[in-house]
């Protein structure tokens, strides 16, 4: 077993088990971890490919559901939620930033950060009021009406990181968020990643096998063959 | 509002794919339209008989004759209120192609049974005056340029030599699905001629047409005119006209079957295109669709961003299909005269149409549908288009 504890925690992972079924073989991919991720917290999972970092990015992000153990976000046991109720938790509680940006190809920039708050109860102008102050944050005011592929990698990657801010999540995860860019696009991520870190203290969780990526986080954690390793700040 | 915007920019993301899927659709909702239609022309000489007309025939076979004398005891039968007769004469116009048909009738009696065929009084008058005078239908009169007054010779077949008639009305049918492509003159005109050449041929009626006064009595009477000539040498089968016209259609049955079965087909295999459109569709986007679960979209969201994509592909094929059938209708209608005296597209065809439709947008949605929703979310962030 593993352990890594804080005084409060926003995530609280307790003797997690996760394995897979690949053809008939059940593959073992996060042995008993136990870690802990305080608010305000920005921290990098690294490890090398198939260390079970993305794994463990997913569960926390409730997009994936453990074999056992605790997984406690924000004080609620997700791990024991039905997939609906999932969802909806999801919605309002995390913002996720994936490696190739997944976005909408047949909406704007603005469309595409206006899908999360559909699922709120804000009115039409409420969506657009915080959806164009979400774009100016990642400093796409301008582009707002152009389509995925009217965009760059580093500006359809802000507007992925307007879309995972604009519901306020308690917790934004994001699964390798320079993996796909120029170095200085990356870098500009990496920086307003920070930026919500540092202003907006936005709990963020970053999976990376990037070092200069990692040095913008404040933790660093280490996974190997689905183990925890060492944490270093 | 969203919905639908991401429904309508999704399914014109394949310009190519959209334009050919929804061709594909047209033009199998114009073949089903148009099969039904031709099933329906087929029927249309049934569907248009009065609930009020019985026809009588001979029972051994049609072919057979009916003695002129049974005129009298058949209108002699309670409930009957008016009774005609007619021959089916078979003769040719010019040409064997030149088909139409042609039939000698008692003159007012039959016509009165007919209250359909409508033709000024004054040209009615002058058909009843006229033992040469006949009686065409607009549509015959229209693809041959018959005009009142004309003279149209007929080489007879049943009744041998050239037999020539002079046009005193052209009728039109009260209802768009009365037939108009058909030759009447005088029975008398011809039984005088068949008197003089084949004297044992006279006084012979092909069926007798019947007017009751009610069509709950059709079969009380039917019963009762042959019962007039039970043991008779020429026994009776009385029946309804509709079921006297689908004694037609039934000899031809197996046509209308395969016709009905190829129109169906044609729909199943335009549902196996669309549904393998949507199934491609579907594989692309399983990323997208993992990515809006990621967002907290439930399946009830996913079911219908699938099912409507596949529904408005559908519901474009359909609307063409639809437009195009009335003047491709039409234009073989006229192509094909006489064969087809009744070719119209029904309100039940076009229904059928929409219904096909909406049947194949929906079966095409739903193995997309499934798999979007209950694709695992990490094996669809995974998946490339």
């Amino acid at each position: 077993m593993t352990t890594m504890r804080t005084a409060t925690p926003l995530v609280q992972i307790e003797h997690l088990v996760k394995s897979y079924q690949r053809g008939g073989q059940v593959v073992p991919v996060l042995t008993d971890i136990t870690l802990d991720i305080a608010r305000g917290d920005f921290t990098a999972l690294m490890g090398p490919s198939g260390s079970g970092k993305s794994t463990l990015l997913n569960l926390i992000a409730g997009i994936d559901k453990p074999d056992s153990g605790v997984l406690r976000v924000d004080g609620l046991d997700i791990a024991g939620m039905s997939e609906s109720a999932l969802a909806s938790w999801r919605a309002a509680n995390v913002g996720f930033i994936f490696q190739f940006y997944n976005l909408m190809p047949v909406l704007t920039a603005h469309e595409n950060v206006e899908l999360p708050l559909l699922l709120t109860s804000l009115s039409r102008r409420e969506r657009r009021e915080r959806v164009e102050l979400t774009l100016s944050m990642v400093g796409l005011s301008d582009r707002m009406d152009h389509t995925p592929n009217e965009l760059s990698g580093g500006q359809q990657q802000r507007v992925a990181i307007a879309r995972a801010i604009v519901t306020d999540p308690v917790l934004i995860v994001a699964d390798e968020p320079t993996g796909d860019l120029d170095r200085q696009s990356a870098s500009d991520v990496l920086a307003l990643l920070n930026q919500l870190n540092r202003e907006l203290e936005k709990t963020i969780i970053m999976v990376t096998h990037d070092a200069h990526a990692a040095q913008q986080a404040r933790k660093l954690v280490h996974l190997e063959k689905g183990e925890l390793l060492h944490e270093a700040a | 509002m969203y919905l639908f915007i991401l429904i309508a920019r999704n399914t014109l993301r394949h310009k190519l794919r959209t334009l050919l899927t929804v061709l594909g659709l047209t033009v199998a909702t114009i073949s089903f339209g148009f099969l039904q239609t031709v099933v329906d022309a087929w029927y249309s000489g049934a569907e248009g008989a009065a609930a009020t007309t019985l026809v009588t025939r001979n029972a051994t076979s049609l072919v057979f004759p009916l003695p002129l004398s049974y005129e009298a005891r058949i209108r002699a039968v309670d409930g009957v209120t008016g009774v005609g007769y007619a021959n089916w004469f078979g003769g040719i116009y010019q040409d064997p192609k030149n088909f139409f048909a042609q039939f000698a009738v008692s003159g007012e009696s039959y016509l009165n049974i007919y209250p359909d065929y409508l033709m000024p009084a004054a040209d009615r008058a002058a058909f009843l005056r006229d033992r040469k005078g006949a009686i065409v239908g607009r549509k015959l009169a229209d693809q041959y340029g018959f005009k009142v007054g004309d003279i149209i010779p007929i080489k007879g077949t049943i009744y041998p030599g050239t037999w020539e008639f002079v046009v005193r009305a052209i009728y039109d049918g009260a209802k768009s699905t009365t037939n108009t492509a058909t030759m009447f003159f005088h029975w008398d005109y011809i039984n005088e001629a068949v008197k003089r050449q084949a004297p044992r041929r006279a006084n012979q009626v092909g069926v007798y047409v019947i007017e009751i006064r009610q069509p709950e009595d059709a079969a009380l009477i039917s019963n009762a005119v042959d019962a007039q000539f039970r043991n008779s040498l020429a026994e009776t089968l009385t029946e309804t006209e509709k079921a006297f016209q689908l004694g037609f259609v039934s000899m031809s049955e197996a046509i209308v079957v395969a016709i009905r079965v190829v129109s169906f087909v044609v729909i199943v295999i335009i549902m196996a295109v669309m549904a393998n459109t949507m199934a491609m569709s579907a594989r692309e986007r399983l990323a997208e669709y993992a990515t809006l679960k990621v967002l907290g979209f439930g399946p009830g969201f996913l079911t219908a961003l699938i099912f409507g994509e596949s529904l408005l592909l559908a519901a474009a094929g359909c609307v063409l299909g639809v437009i195009l059938l009335f003047p491709l209708a039409s234009g073989f209608a006229r192509l094909m005269g006489t064969m087809f005296p009744v070719f119209e597209v029904a309100p039940l065809t076009v229904l059928q149409q929409v219904l096909a439709a909406l049947v194949i947008g929906c079966v095409a949605a739903i193995a997309p549908t499934l798999r979007a929703t209950r694709v695992n979310i990490v094996e669809g962030l995974r998946s490339i288009g």
